[in-house]
């Protein structure tokens, strides 16, 4: 019987406080609050915890938490915005270059992508 | 490192009783300023303002979503054409 919150399968054999941190926008500082707040032992496995515990998480993340599509939709109005109005972060956001001042000369490849080879220039001959 | 509450934000003065007092006087004129470092206020919403890049003014016209930012995130110092092409 898997455990099921806000849509995401939670893996068994994980400690409670791992175990949230596989739900969207949660981490493991939130998840440790998020139990504390349940009065379950972070320690518990996910697939030991009884309908009561998983319920009344549930319903902490359910009141206190954005979290999956409604973060991730938020992140994405908010990138929007900058690019909109057109600021120096949005102009990066469009052209897939880093936003705060890092250096593009080499790496910055998490921004850019995989590498794109450019051909060679042809060596001048006589 | 964000800046420390107690200052409040940085708008350059002598821009913001320009705007103020433009909005006073119901008039709309661009004004031109080199204070890239300055905070757009709520008041500067609707006006357009020449913002230098350190080569010339870019017209700048602020809207309700630019509100907080600096008003140099809004005119580019840099122009990248792009690499290469072929030269004939």
């Amino acid at each position: 019987m898997a455990i099921r919150i806000v849509g995401v399968d939670l893996p068994q054999n994980k400690r409670g406080e791992v175990g949230l941190t596989y739900i969207y926008g949660i981490g493991r500082n939130s998840a440790k609050k998020i139990l504390e707040t349940a009065g379950v032992d972070i320690n518990i496995k996910v697939k030991d915890w009884t309908d009561d515990q998983a319920s009344k998480i549930r319903e902490i993340i359910g009141t206190g938490y954005k979290v999956e599509g409604d973060l991730r939709s938020e992140v994405q109005t908010n990138i929007k915005r900058l690019m909109d109005i057109g600021c120096y972060r949005g102009v990066r956001h469009r052209i897939g270059l880093p936003l705060r001042g890092q250096s593009t000369k080499n790496n910055a490849r998490t921004r850019k992508g995989k590498k794109k080879t450019v051909a060679n220039k042809k060596k001048a001959t006589k | 490192m964000s800046r420390s509450l107690k200052k409040g934000p940085y708008i350059y003065l002598k821009l913001e009783n320009k705007v103020l007092a433009m909005n006073e006087s119901g008039k709309k004129t661009v004004i031109k300023t080199w204070a890239r470092a300055s905070m757009i206020s709520p008041d500067f919403v609707g006006h357009t303002i020449a913002v230098h890049n350190g080569n010339k003014f870019i017209p700048v016209y602020v809207t309700e979503n630019m509100v907080g930012h600096k008003l140099g995130e809004f005119s580019p110092t840099r122009n990248f054409r792009g690499h290469g092409g072929k030269k004939k």
